[in-house]
């Protein structure tokens, strides 16, 4: 034997007595097989220490190979499998089993508020099509500077959280407002014009007010902290938001 | 079944691929085809930074950082691709600035740098601040950067297409590119695209082994496709092995810990990479310090119950330093391992992470059909490729780099080609191959099942292509992968419909995993000694007599229609570093 990893499957082996048995009870829809969406059982042996994409790829690997879902990285970074577990939308590979009562059945449902193609996948076009509307992207005029452009660290901080956003619409597909009017922009590209807003290296904040001010922009929210709730990346959703609608009144930024 | 026409068609949409992306759409009629949504790529889970000279917070030039490339390399780097590789990174990371990344700041406002692994001042003398960071999202922050400028540049995305196949039509006897097949998830349908170039930028294969940091969907899906066409695959034995992976888990915790002064402790508490690396300490290169770590499992200093793990500790950094600095792995130890990195060390593992060899090109990003010989109208970029600026084994930093030096050079190189050149005619009937690979998945009856001959494969590859590796070991796995290929002849999926069927794109994957994890081992069994992430113990130092070389894997098929691989070797660029023993 070369590297040392069998042993971890022995240890794994001696860990099976940690295994608990779940229920999933999963949305399932497949138009190619019927107009209608329906609730369906799975049981498996799990570790609680173990991710809920954990349990749905122990049953698309096990039981049932027609689950489908999206994913990719399964640490939380790609943002490929946000889904509505429990009722609350989260990321299925940053949900542990332990953390969602596994006593209970784990309903794991698509995202609302876009439309379920099969399964879990939803569509995610018109989700990037509010944040592409945004313009997210640094403007600049005049020529460029030969090395860097400098920014202090302060006004690098004023805009790091809006940063971290993966384009997950766990925020968006929280956000009451947009499971009633899907022309409502949501939470995820407001906080991604709030990006470039605050940045102090940016030229085009006016414009991404404009654009805002609209009456799909930030006025329709209702400040629900649902999305602030959802964010897995701990993101203030709902205070970044606040300032979009204070630099609106204000027009300071 | 569709036919598009492209000037330029880019196959994913990571860093390398947006990168070229936003070259070539400036330059000619581009389509990106990626199997994923493009901020969902790999590139997107690197955390430590992106290496370049800039010199903003300590001396530092191109020239060190091109000998630190090469020496990290273990001399099996090729030298002029690797001094364009540290010239360029300096452009590279200042058009990402301009773009709008929000890097990390020092006191004066310039871009903040940090040390990483094999980065030295002066020829090894001592760590050297050359990483460029944005905190331990710097990865996540360059594909965010590149994507928002994609939609400034108005870049057209073909998202979740996934390409199957590479057209390669010969022409007066030379290997041309004439375009890609591609099967739609979403509908199931396959599309042909017509090209004047296309740019393979679809990163790696790390999902054949089972502890690794890759995503589920790296799975070597462009290497395939070029290799199934005859082109060889270059040094695809030499795969990385990153020293801190999370325990049993493989997700990553980047080298930027230790950078910012964490430390590896066994059983004892000790610091052992002292006694292996007396230098640069816990800043070796990765495969020395994943070495170094399984050796000290092996000789019982291994941590835990098993003693199978050390520790990565952080526990004398103040919290207010890890919140700033390293916000996203300390968040993950508090998620998967309910630890607290404040106070207690976080148990870690080498894990798989990254594939120095691929598709072997030039510096322009122009695929090489043999040693020298260029397929006109096709190029590679990022961990797809081979270039080889990686050699042996790669510095940590020098990937994000590789992706926008090389996908920039790519994109231009692709683009201008495709403003000169004309069509090459479709074989006929272009998409077969494609077409039957689908029917007679979906159609299949057989007994096999994905799931367990992928299990089978990644558990083989853990245990004997791995950090070490023996004549013996390596001869297991290669029958072991024999065995696999053979009753995956007999799998079947149980989705058996047309809309977004991902049962049956996981078989197409792993059928692509076993022909490179078949090229890997092979690779790795002709080559009678150790360098960089290749060690053998039955041959434990570098041969640079007989092993200088870059190997050149090619798929060869009989007449009866059985595949064979046939090595070849390719010889290694040295312009003004001789090779010398390699210390930390």
């Amino acid at each position: 034997m070369a590297t040392p990893t069998m042993d971890k499957v022995e240890a794994e082996a001696a860990a099976s007595d940690h295994l608990i048995t779940v229920t999933f009870r999963i949305r399932r829809f497949n138009p190619e097989i019927s107009a209608d969406a329906v609730w369906e059982d799975f049981q498996l042996e799990i570790d609680p220490k173990e991710r809920v994409l954990d349990g749905l790829h122990k049953i698309k690997w096990d039981l049932d190979g027609t689950l489908t879902f999206r994913r990719s990285c399964a640490h939380g970074i790609c943002g490929s499998d946000a889904m509505r577990i429990n009722g609350k939308n989260r990321l299925a590979c940053k949900t542990l089993i332990k953390d969602i009562n596994p006593a209970k059945p784990i309903t794991v449902e698509p995202i609302k508020g876009l439309t379920v193609l099969k399964d879990l996948v939803v569509d995610m076009d018109p989700f990037f099509q509010a944040y592409r509307d945004v313009m997210p992207f640094l403007v600049t005029s005049g020529n460029e500077p030969t090395r860097e452009r400098l920014q202090t660290a302060e006004d690098r901080e004023r805009f790091d959280d809006t940063t971290k956003c993966i384009l997950c619409a766990a925020c968006t597909s929280s956000c009451p407002v947009f499971w009633n009017d899907g022309q409502y922009f949501g939470p995820a590209a407001i906080v991604n014009a709030h990006r470039f807003i605050f940045d102090s290296r940016d030229e085009a904040g006016e414009q991404r007010l404009e654009i805002l001010n609209d009456k799909d922009g930030v006025w329709r929210c209702r400040t629900t902290f649902n999305c602030t709730d959802a964010c897995p990346r701990g993101i203030e959703v709902t205070k970044a938001i606040q300032e979009v609608k204070r630099a609106l009144i204000t027009r300071r930024f | 079944m569709k036919i598009h026409k492209y000037d330029t068609v880019i196959v994913g949409a990571g860093g390398a691929g947006m990168r070229a992306a936003i070259e070539a759409t400036k330059r000619s009629r581009t389509a990106v085809l990626t199997k994923l949504y493009p901020t969902r790529s790999h590139t997107g889970a690197a955390q430590g930074g992106m290496a370049a000279a800039l010199a903003n917070v300590e001396e530092d030039n191109w020239e060190w950082h091109t000998f630190d490339t090469i020496k990290g390399g273990d001399y099996l780097v090729d030298q002029d691709a690797a001094e364009i590789l540290a010239k360029e990174a300096i452009d590279a990371v200042l058009d990402l600035e301009k773009m709008g990344l929000p890097f990390n700041r020092t006191p004066d406002g310039t871009i903040d740098q940090r040390r990483f692994g094999g980065h030295s001042r002066n020829h090894g003398e001592a760590p050297v601040r050359r990483s460029c960071y944005a905190a331990d999202r710097t990865g996540h922050m360059i594909l965010q950067t590149l994507y928002q400028n994609c939609v400034k540049e108005g870049v057209e995305f073909f998202n979740e297409f996934y390409v199957l196949d590479q057209l390669i039509v010969e022409e007066d006897g030379v290997k041309k590119s004439a375009g890609v097949v591609a099967y739609e998830l979403a509908t199931g349908e396959i599309h042909v695209f017509q090209a004047k170039s296309v740019i393979y930028a679809s990163g790696g294969t790390g999902k054949f082994f089972k502890v690794t940091s890759n995503a589920h969907t790296l799975t070597g899906d462009g290497q395939a496709a070029c290799y199934r066409r005859g082109l060889p695959l270059e040094d695809m034995e030499f795969f990385q092995f990153h020293p801190t992976g999370i325990w049993r888990m493989g997700i990553l915790l980047t080298e930027g810990a230790r950078g910012e002064g964490g430390i590896l402790r066994n059983k004892d508490g000790e610091r052992f990479m002292e006694k292996y690396a007396p230098v640069m300490k816990d800043l070796a290169s990765r495969d020395v310090v994943s070495r170094s770590i399984y050796t000290e499992i092996r000789e019982g200093r291994g941590c835990g119950p098993e003693g199978d793990h050390v520790y990565l500790d952080l526990t004398h950094l103040p919290p207010e330093q890890l919140d700033a600095k390293l916000p996203d792995i300390t968040e993950f130890a508090r998620t998967y391992l309910g630890i607290e990195p404040y106070t207690d060390p976080i148990p870690i593992q080498p894990t798989a992470h990254y594939a120095m060899g691929g598709i072997p090109t030039n510096v322009e990003g122009e695929v090489l059909s043999d040693n020298t010989t260029v397929v006109p109208g096709l190029y590679a970029a990022g961990e797809v490729a081979c270039v080889s600026v990686h050699g042996a084994n790669r510095l940590g930093t020098n990937s994000l780099l590789d992706i926008n030096v090389f996908g920039r050079r790519a994109g231009i190189a692709a683009a201008e080609y495709s403003a000169k050149a004309d069509y090459v005619e479709l074989p006929e009937n272009p998409a077969e191959l494609v077409v039957s690979l689908v029917e007679q998945l979906r159609d299949s009856t057989g007994t096999e099942r994905v799931a367990d001959i992928r299990k089978e494969l990644q558990e083989t590859m853990d245990a004997n292509v791995m950090v070490f590796r023996t004549e013996q070991t390596i001869k297991t796995a290669v029958e072991k992968i024999a065995e696999l290929r053979a009753r995956y002849k007999n799998v079947s999926v149980q989705d058996k419909g047309r809309r977004f069927n991902t049962d049956l794109l996981e078989a197409i994957e792993l059928g692509n995993l076993l022909d490179l994890a078949e090229v890997m081992a092979v690779s790795a069994l002709a080559r009678k000694e150790s360098r960089g992430g290749h060690y053998r113990e039955d041959y434990p130092n570098r041969d640079d007599v007989n092993f200088m070389r870059h190997t050149m894997a090619y798929r060869e098929v009989a007449d009866d229609g059985k595949d064979s691989i046939r090595l070849d070797y390719k010889p290694v660029v040295q312009t003004r570093y001789q090779p010398m023993e390699r210390k930390y």
